[in-house]
């Protein structure tokens, strides 16, 4: 019990990393400060928009709402794993091919979430991917392009025709 | 921003939990999921001295049903009661909400036990509580003790919680074949906090609905039942119990909306929730 850094032991898209925290710093500080990671965004701090969005423990969560302390022993992954290890290349390609990001700002937390409602399969319809993105803000696209985007990659991955 | 300095524990059980705040008078604070909590250490609208984190404690992560009681341990996350094939079949008012509450990433930390300890006004949670008739589970310095949703919530993020409790688990009637539930809400971005929500349950009858509980959130300092609009659906009234809600309710204005919308909105929610109370569920 201490406001003094505590060690804390993780891995970091497969990667074993020993550091010491203080217990203040986020998990999105952690990884961008600390480790350099910075593909993961911070912008509004408060859980509003998505942006510092990373996996732990293979579920999607907020980074500025995470404490690094609080992942002793859990296995994050950013964007640049997910993008490394091709998991979400078609996905990536079709967002590219639709000009769904402009500034890319909000695009790597948009894609992690998108592939965790990608990853549970099926087709889900253009509603469902706005409620599973209702968390993430894109200030340039107007959002359209990133709903076709991942309806497409669904459609791809299911063998669903339009 | 960013967070001032505290320190920061791992609780080993839940008697751990309280004689850590005890040792912090009342400037410690329990961490659950987080998310309300971090937002507004990041923000600055709180400095505790100490955080103690709960989410490892075991046996507080379980939905359960025993003798016609769903029980949801203080730490079974959103993303969980979300998914329950048991919620949704024995707590569906409390299914039909959670997918207003918040966003995915956000319910797979936030938990029920967060949700109705920080006592949002605006919360899904706690009007579906005092809804259902719903009892907490409290364990502080002197033991365990259970209070009634109604006697639960005090005020604007105020409970029945002292500085040096822990909520642990929380119960509901469980649904039968008569139970009907009905929840909806405005929000200005889905999973936002509502503008002005409804939850509400009740009992099918030959003739209609008995035993109407509407608990309306966004609408003042904590959820407000509607006993008159209750009273008007009970004998099958519905354009009564609009009527009625005027004297029911007294919603304040608020950054995001007017009182007078407020008072609209409640309104309207009540013919959507009255529409689906009368629906057999499928
Ligand atoms: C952008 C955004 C939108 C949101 N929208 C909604 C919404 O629409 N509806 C909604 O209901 N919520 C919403 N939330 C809040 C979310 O549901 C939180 O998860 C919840 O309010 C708090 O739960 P938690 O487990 O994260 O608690 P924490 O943030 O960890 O804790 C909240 C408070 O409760 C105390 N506490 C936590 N657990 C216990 C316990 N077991 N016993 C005693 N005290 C305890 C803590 O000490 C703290 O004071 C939103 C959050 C964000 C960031
Ligand atoms: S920075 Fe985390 S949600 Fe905006
Ligand atoms: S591409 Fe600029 S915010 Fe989304």
């Amino acid at each position: 019990m201490s406001i003094e850094s505590c060690p804390i032991v993780l891995t970091v898209n497969g990667e074993t990393v020993i550091e010491n925290v203080e217990p203040r710093t986020t998990l999105v500080d952690f990884l961008r400060d600390s480790l350099g990671l910075t593909g993961t965004r911070t912008g509004c701090e408060h859980g509003v928009c998505g942006t510092c969005t990373v996996r732990v423990d293979g579920t999607i969560v907020r980074g500025c709402l995470m404490l690094a302390v609080q992942c002793d022993g859990a296995r994050v992954e950013t964007i640049e794993g997910v993008s490394d290890t091709g998991e979400i290349a078609d996905l990536q390609e079709n967002f590219r091919l639709r000009n769904a990001l402009q500034c890319g700002f909000c695009t790597p937390g948009i894609l992690l979430t998108a592939q965790e409602l990608l990853s549970r399969g099926g087709m889900p319809d253009r509603e469902a991917i706005r409620l599973h993105l209702s968390g993430n803000y894109c200030r340039c696209t107007g959002y359209q392009a990133i709903i076709d985007a991942v309806e497409t990659t669904a459609r791809q991955r299911t063998g669903t025709n339009s | 921003m960013k967070p001032a300095a505290f320190a920061y524990a791992r609780a080993r059980s839940v008697e751990h939990a309280i004689s850590l705040l005890g040792e912090h008078q009342g400037d410690a604070r329990l961490l659950a999921g987080g998310q309300s909590l971090i937002a507004t250490l990041n923000m600055r609208l709180s400095s505790p001295s100490l955080l103690v984190d709960i989410n490892r404690l075991p046996d507080l992560g379980a939905i359960s049903v025993t003798a016609g009681i769903v029980e949801f341990g203080a730490l079974v996350r959103h993303v969980q009661a979300e998914q329950s094939e048991t919620v949704a079949r024995y707590a569906p008012l409390i299914a039909r909400a959670m997918p207003h509450i918040a966003h995915p990433a956000i319910r797979n930390r936030g938990t029920i036990g967060g949700s109705i300890a920080f006592a949002d006004p605006a919360a899904e949670l706690p009007a579906c509580i005092v809804a259902l008739g719903g009892e907490l589970e409290i364990a502080g310095p002197h033991g365990r003790r259970s209070v009634s949703a109604e006697a639960f919530f005090k005020g604007m993020f105020e409970t029945e919680l002292g500085p040096h409790d822990l909520l642990t688990a929380i119960r509901v009637p469980a649904a039968d074949a008569k139970t009907r539930a009905g929840f909806a809400e405005l929000a200005r971005r889905h999973g936002d906090y509502a503008l002005t929500g409804l939850a509400a349950c009740a009992r099918a009858t030959a003739g209609g609905l008995s035993d109407v509980h509407l608990a309306y959130f966004g609408v003042g300092t904590m959820p407000v039942r509607a006993r008159n609009a209750e009273a008007a659906l009970d004998a099958g009234d519905i354009e009564n119990a609009v009527r009625a809600i005027a004297t029911d309710l007294d919603p304040a204005g608020d950054l995001h909306a007017s009182a007078e919308l407020k008072s609209h909105l409640a309104g309207v929610l009540l013919r959507r929730v009255f529409r689906q109370l009368s629906e057999q569920p499928t």
